[in-house]
């Protein structure tokens, strides 16, 4: 009996959290159907007329794609310079290799706000123009020690002896690398590269800072907030939240769903 | 003399292949932040930044109540963030990694932090369609005839509060669980041996044993939450700034970016010292 109520309260609790926790993004989804001007109740029925006009929106499209490079060409550099980084700071002993650890993790402790000022203040003394170019800068600047320590952390001691192998057999230090270190590292590799593109796909503030004319996705969408509670906002939205899901199913299923096993 | 030769070379390649990394951290994070350190000690004049070092932009801090106020504010809602949100997380990771069963923790961990890939600009939106003047819950209760005025639950500390833990409950209810799943059964087999029954066991033994679990996620969402524009921005109205608000203000309207920098001095030691509180729960290791 005493056993029934404790299942019942823990079920009960698990339940209104996870009421609190999707409450918001079943409305969004839910209101980006919306059929009139409104995305709160009542539901008037059920069209497609935002997510027609999302597509319609060129500015909102421009921001996608320009999102999306900032996210693949920043996540790339991360993820080489972090790799390199934690190869040579876990195989070689450096002097002062806690310390450039410590360095290179910095940047995780400090407001993206702060980041991006710091940056803002750099680029406007130096007179350099803002572009596309220099929210990439800031997206390698907070996804790098993100992807170091993720890479870095995996980098067991288990795997030198297979590297001092290679190296026997007359491989140099990059067909080391990128024969036998990355490969053996490939679920952590990846698993940098996904974490930072979706911290870069979603980051607003640096972007929003460090950029002019041309703009990513949440810079466009925080424009669009401007004029209030809007169904296309909803649509967008939406689009972005299953897109999101879609890709995360994916890599449940084949990357991580494979390490697991092994 | 041919071995120190050939670490020397061996020590010049792994140079080699830290510097790229470190290089971009000194050239984008340290000299960045040393330059605005430096900006926060100078001035804006008639519309110039007049480079005379001077402490004036923090006096100026202190005695201006709105700009103190922001930081009084940023800490307020931080703390009462984080804490509502360990107490609100911390039994849905225990329930989670208790009572579910283990082929569906992670689904049931998946769904907890599915929202979580929203736009972030988005996430804050959305509780805006809901906790606005005509949003769904105000025209529930007004059907129901709960309420015949709508409430004034958005625009307001209430709705920046709401949308902070929303997004760290999901944070924290995995960095707690992660912690919750390592613990050995046998501590708890241990303290019932000892005759402890169960909120003994929890309070002496899981919950000492979860706070590193609690205050990685503490720390996390201390230093998310205190920096953070777009969720007081978008939620919490313009009658309460927070300290990144004000930030963005001084850059905006009045482009004084000394003043801009001195303020983000302030909110970055405020950061450093929730750091020096909780360091000995956290640590970054090689496996």
């Amino acid at each position: 009996m005493r056993d029934m109520l404790t299942k019942i309260a823990a079920f009960g609790y698990a339940g209104l959290i996870y009421g609190f926790i999707f409450l918001p993004v079943a409305v969004l989804v839910l209101f980006s159907f919306q059929d009139g001007r409104l995305p709160v109740p009542p539901f008037n029925g059920f069209s497609l007329q935002w997510y027609e006009a999302v597509f319609a929106d060129r500015k909102l499209m421009a921001a996608l794609a320009n999102s999306f490079l900032v996210a693949i060409v920043s996540s790339v550099i991360a993820c080489l310079l972090g790799f390199l980084a934690a190869y040579a700071l876990a195989r070689y002993k450096l002097p002062g290799s806690a310390l450039q650890r410590g360095l290179l993790i910095a940047p995780m402790t400090v407001s993206y706000l702060i980041i991006a000022l710091g940056l803002l203040t750099v680029l406007n003394t130096f007179g350099i123009s803002l572009s596309l170019w220099t929210v990439g800068i800031g997206h390698v600047v907070i996804n790098l020690p993100l992807c170091f320590a993720i890479i870095y952390s995996s980098m067991g001691d288990h795997h030198i002896n297979i590297e001092r192998a290679a190296r026997d057999l007359g491989a140099n230090d990059f067909k080391v690398m990128a024969l036998v270190t990355a490969p053996m590292l490939m679920p952590s590799i990846l698993a940098a590269f996904f974490l930072s593109v979706t911290f870069s796909w979603d980051e607003f503030i640096i972007a929003f800072l460090l950029s002019r004319f041309d703009v990513t996705l949440p810079v466009e969408i925080w424009s669009l907030l401007r004029s209030g509670l809007n169904p296309k906002t909803n649509a967008i939205g939406s689009l972005v939240f299953l897109v999101s899901v879609a890709l995360l199913a994916v890599l449940e299923l084949t990357l991580f769903g494979k390490t697991k096993k092994s | 003399m041919s071995t120190i030769t050939l670490e020397d070379a061996e020590r010049r390649k792994a140079w080699g292949f830290v510097a790229p990394a470190l290089l971009w951290t000194i050239a984008f994070f340290v000299v960045p932040f040393l330059f605005m350190a430096a900006m926060s000690l100078w001035s804006r004049q008639s519309g110039q930044i007049v480079r005379a070092w001077n402490l004036d932009n923090y006096i100026a801090f202190f005695a201006k109540d709105s700009l103190f106020k922001g930081l009084m504010n940023s800490l307020e809602i931080t703390l009462i963030v984080t804490v509502l949100s360990v107490l609100l997380a911390y039994p849905l990771a225990w329930i989670i990694a208790e009572r579910v069963p283990k082929r569906f923790q992670r689904l049931a961990l998946i769904m907890a932090v599915l929202p979580f890939w929203t736009s972030y600009v988005v996430r804050s939106y959305s509780w805006l369609l809901v906790l606005s003047k005509n949003g769904v819950i105000n025209q529930t209760l007004m059907t129901l005839g709960v309420v015949a005025e709508p409430l004034e639950i958005a625009s307001n500390r209430t709705a920046t509060v709401i949308g902070f833990v929303h997004f760290f409950v999901m944070l924290l209810t995995l960095t707690i669980y992660a912690n919750l799943i390592q613990l050995s059964p046998n501590y708890r087999r241990a303290a019932a041996d000892l005759g402890a029954n169960a909120l003994q066991t929890f309070w002496h033994v899981i919950l000492p044993l979860t706070l590193p679990g609690i205050m990685t996620g503490a720390f996390l969402t201390f230093v998310l939450c205190i920096g953070d524009y777009v969720t007081p921005q978008i939620l919490g109205g313009n009658n309460e700034l927070v300290l990144p608000q004000i930030i963005m203000l001084q850059l905006g309207r009045r482009a004084d970016f000394p003043m801009a920098a001195a303020l983000s001095i302030i909110l970055m030691l405020a950061v450093t010292l929730a750091y020096v509180l909780c360091a000995r729960w956290l640590k970054i290791e090689r496996a």
